[in-house]
């Protein structure tokens, strides 16, 4: 078989982000990453290394954390992805992710925030109440180059504590 | 009263929208835009013999391949020499596509444009580049030799030879009552942001005119590189920058051959055209930093007082010199610190390699400075058995010596003179926030364990806020929105956050009202950029004078309104009224209608300002002969030279017996830049910077080849830090008001990088008893010099 670059087959298919579908139509060989980006046009989600090291491509494939730079869009089919554009809130304000971004200055230039965003929400649905040695393994996959890391700790366990007032509908604002 | 804004820890304007996923990066533009891939060099060293595309050309999607035969008008000349100086007798720069020559892995030969990336990558690998191999050049040792040559019009490999000297150190080192001499090198690093360089151009063919989107450090001076190099006249360019994913030093260097062949093809092909560079590209292509190797020889008395201090040093520049010889003469000038040896010398050839460009790198020539003379300062210590602290104290330049004048010049061409500092208060905070003085008994506790411990520490002085000048321009709209610019760029350190604060307290309105942009040549057109922690000392003080203007020209028109006196009124939330009568008001948007008289009325508030709105005095010009219509103003900032931060740094680590392993318990940072707009922000700053030094003490570094390939070009294989690497990190702040500007700031951004490999280096040598010389140092470099001990 002989391939022919270029002339990939060309594949119809349905990419569901953030509860909405959109109908595309990539080669087999497109990223996810760069199917959400260039084709669903939804950029919130950024390209750091595209070889899997550094997170700030991460979305949530059915509720669980997967690098959209190493998953053809193709593969993804049927699947929910929920990408940052995706952790707000209904009303369009910051869900408790973001707003623990900042109140904590838990991000600077901005770019690999996508992928702590949505790396932690994940985390925080099945782990609601970490310690802070737990909070920083939880982030322990994603590279930050402007941070040091220790505002996004401490806004792992604010974003927890937000997400714990709104549960119990306490004020801790 | 509106509370005074400065030294708040106001969180940032820029968050909502950078959280919420509308930040605009370079590659989130231009979708529809053809794409750019690049065949680069694979060999080090090697003529270009020929380039054959044929197996390409039939490729669906390909739109145009160009290589350097096609580069026309002035595209075809070496990209400029940025910085030149009179010591850089040999510099040499590459061109935008290779020549007949490639001097490192990664130098650009053929461009393909096409549909889209994949398309483009398909159809660089279709083209077949034949080379004919030359020996290749790698690391400094084989470069001072200079038994083979990077350049052949290059003798001995050397760009420049350096030469400072205040006093004379050789003779004050020779009648001192002790000398030593020590050998100490530090490894290439790179500054890696996570998003690496893109350019997006679009050409407007009926306008003839360009509008270039690039993730640059400084947006006025590429757009100035890219007229001249196309030959437009400068006002049919113009460039954004939009947000970047990162900088710290390696979006500084301009122009990128990519900025100029990108433009350069959308002109040509009439279609907008955007190169995105991938991970891969930004490690072999883009700037490295950091490689150098250092002799030292001082004396001292038997106090431990510094006499004569004599460097000489070898500066790895890599194939090109660019951007000048800023790393190496902020080494020869920095490397002093906060001491004062009675005899200065410093000498260092600046050396050819065939390896990536060597520029700035946040601290740019100031970790390996801070690395050589802490050392120095420890090796007395040690050979007088004194303490390392006592030793730094006996050297400090006094505050009441500032400002302190080195008799040197520093890297903007003007004297190196601190402008102020309290060194003695600064380490005093210091050794009270890590426990210096009670270390010793956590040291035996510790050692009762079975565990090793050891302390360091290091500090710095850090030339920020380099001029020559950067502008701002205030203008209030009609709807009381106040719109900021400023030239210089951002690459997240929260610029408009800071900027909008400096406005706010001078124009009495909530931050909600302010809108700054960086960065956009179409808003304002002179600027330097953003490097050397300059933006709250240069923009700051600028855009604060600004709005200073902006505010005496609201009152005056205000005070007419009113019928008081300027000296009545005063602004507040955002409307001027008369002091202690907050009922006889006038909204800052309406005074910006009155200061504009109209003809038209194009919406009620503008009604006001037109001819029968009222009585109007026919003998006086609707505009004065010295104002101008609009409530805004433009104002510079230009400082007679740098004003000089500095910090200082404590490190406790414990190593492994077994497997050499090295862990940072505790990580201390007394930081001084003056007054603090923003301590969030600062303290933000000083993470990510200590976070760097973290990484370029124990894991980061650029690993070449004998053959020059970069065999770690990934981030599988360069170690970046990750939370699990980065200790936490314990501040606190001394504000030594710097007398050079009215806000009384100093730079923040480099800071915390600085003595990181200098404070790590001296607790793991404190931990180990073993001298520690080189730097990066992993488990295994640690393993070794033990064994080495037990050989010796």
């Amino acid at each position: 078989m002989t391939i022919t670059p270029g002339a990939d087959q060309v594949h119809d298919i349905v990419l569901t982000v953030n509860g909405v579908p959109y109908d595309v139509c990539v080669p087999a060989r497109r990223l996810l990453s760069d199917a959400i980006r260039h084709d669903v046009r939804m950029t919130g989600t950024h390209v750091g290394c595209e070889h899997g090291v550094c997170g700030a491509c991460t979305v949530l494939l059915d509720g669980k954390p997967v690098r959209s730079c190493l998953i053809f869009a193709v593969s993804a089919q049927g699947a929910d992805i929920t990408t940052v554009e995706g952790c707000l809130r209904d009303d369009g304000e910051l869900g408790p992710v973001q707003q623990a971004f900042r109140e904590c200055h838990a991000l600077q230039c901005g770019f690999c925030t996508p992928g702590f965003v949505t790396t932690i929400s994940a985390y925080l649905d099945e782990h609601p109440e970490p310690t802070e040695a737990q909070a920083r393994e939880a982030i322990g996959g994603n590279l930050c180059r402007c941070t040091g890391y220790q505002n996004i700790v401490a806004a792992v366990l604010r974003a927890a504590e937000i997400r714990r007032g709104e549960a119990t509908g306490a004020d801790l604002s | 009263m509106n509370q005074r804004l400065f030294g708040q820890r106001v969180q940032r304007v820029e968050d909502p929208r950078l959280l919420s996923g509308r930040g605009r990066y370079l590659d989130d533009l231009g979708h529809d835009a053809l794409e750019v891939a690049f065949v680069r060099s694979p060999h080090a060293h090697a003529r270009v013999v020929e380039v054959d595309a044929s197996a390409a050309v039939d490729v669906p999607g390909l739109v145009a391949i160009y290589t350097y035969d096609d580069l026309d008008g002035r595209t075809d000349e070496p990209l400029p020499l940025l910085i030149p100086h009179p010591t850089l007798t040999h510099g040499r720069t590459p061109y935008a596509l290779a020549k007949d020559e490639v001097n490192h892995v990664g130098e650009a030969v053929v461009m393909v444009v096409a549909t889209d990336r994949y398309v483009a990558e398909d159809v660089a690998g279709l083209i077949h580049v034949a080379y004919d191999p030359l020996p290749a050049v790698v690391g400094v040792a084989n470069a001072r030799d200079g038994a083979t040559l990077v350049h052949n019009d290059v003798p001995g490999n050397r760009a420049a030879h350096m030469v400072q000297e205040v006093g004379d150190a050789a003779a004050a080192i020779e009648r001192s009552p002790r000398q030593q001499r020590l050998e100490l090198a530090i490894e290439r690093s790179a500054s890696m942001p996570m998003e690496g360089k893109g350019v997006l151009a679009r050409w407007d063919a009926d306008d003839e005119s360009l509008l270039v989107h690039t993730s640059t450090q400084t947006s006025t001076s590429v757009r100035q590189a890219i007229a001249a190099k196309l030959s437009l006249p400068v006002d049919r360019v113009e460039v954004v920058t939009p947000d970047v994913g990162g900088g710290f030093g390696v979006k500084i260097v301009h122009p990128w051959p990519e900025e100029i062949l990108v433009p350069w093809a959308a002109r040509r092909l009439g279609r907008p055209v955007k190169w995105v560079e991938d991970r891969r590209e930004h490690f072999i292509s883009s700037a490295h930093e950091r490689g150098q190797l250092h002799e030292v020889e001082f004396g001292y008395d038997d106090d431990g007082r510094l006499t004569g201090l004599s460097v000489r040093f070898w500066h790895d520049n890599g194939a090109y010199t660019p951007y000048g010889l800023i790393v190496p003469i902020i080494t020869s000038t920095q490397l002093l610190g906060p001491y004062k040896p009675t005899d200065y010398r410093v000498e260092f050839d600046s050396l050819y390699t065939n390896t990536v460009i060597v520029t700035p790198y946040r601290g740019a020539g100031r970790p390996q400075g801070c690395f050589v003379m802490e050392r120095v300062m420890d090796a007395i210590a040690t050979d007088l058995g004194l303490d390392r602290a006592d030793v730094r104290e006996r050297n400090f330049i006094q505050p009441d010596e500032m400002p302190y004048d080195h008799g040197l010049t520093f890297q903007d061409g003007r004297p190196l003179i601190y402008d102020s500092g309290d060194f003695p208060a600064s380490l005093a905070k210091l050794k009270a926030l890590v426990g210096w003085d009670e270390f010793a008994a956590y040291r035996e506790q510790a050692r009762a364990d079975g565990r090793q411990v050891g302390i360091g520490l290091a500090c710095y002085v850090e030339g920020t806020g380099v001029g020559p000048y950067e502008g701002g321009h205030v203008r209030v709209e009609t709807d009381g929105t106040v719109v900021v610019s400023t030239g210089l760029t951002s690459q997240g350190q929260g610029h408009q956050t800071m900027l909008a604060q400096l406005v706010a307290d001078e124009l009495g309105t909530s931050l909600d009202r302010i809108r700054v942009t960086t960065g956009d040549t179409r808003r304002f057109k002179y600027a330097v950029g953003t490097f050397a922690s300059r933006t709250a000392v240069m923009s700051g003080n600028a855009v604060a004078s600004t709005a200073r203007k902006v505010r005496a020209k609201a009152l005056r028109i205000a005070a007419e309104a009113l019928e008081a006196s300027v000296d009545d009124l005063e602004i507040t939330d955002g409307a001027v009224h008369v002091k202690g009568a907050p009922g006889s008001r006038i909204e800052l948007g309406t005074v910006a209608v009155l200061s504009n008289p109209l003809r038209y009325a194009f919406d009620d508030a503008a009604a006001a300002a037109t001819p029968f709105a009222g009585p109007a005095d026919p003998d006086r010009l609707p505009v004065a002969e010295d104002d101008e219509p609009g409530l805004e103003s433009t104002d510079f900032y230009s400082p007679p030279r740098s004003t000089f931060a500095n910090g200082m740094h404590a490190v406790v680590v414990e190593t492994d017996p077994d497997t050499a392993e090295i862990r940072i318990l505790r990580y201390c940072v007394v930081h001084d830049c003056g007054m603090i707009i923003n301590p969030m922000i600062v303290e933000g700053q000083v993470h990510g910077g200590v976070a760097q030094g973290v990484g370029g003490a124990l894991y980061e570094r650029i690993a070449y080849d004998e053959a020059g390939q970069l065999v770690n070009a990934s981030f599988m294989d360069f170690l970046i830090p990750y939370a699990s690497e980065v200790p936490v990190i314990e501040i606190d702040h001394l504000e030594t008001p710097s007398p050079l500007n009215r806000l009384g700031v100093k730079g923040a951004g480099e800071a915390g990088v600085i003595p990181g490999s200098a404070a790590i280096a001296a607790a793991i040598e404190d931990a180990e008893g073993i001298a520690i010389r080189a730097m990066p140092i992993s488990p295994s470099e640690l393993f070794a010099l033990r064994q080495q001990r037990r050989a010796d």
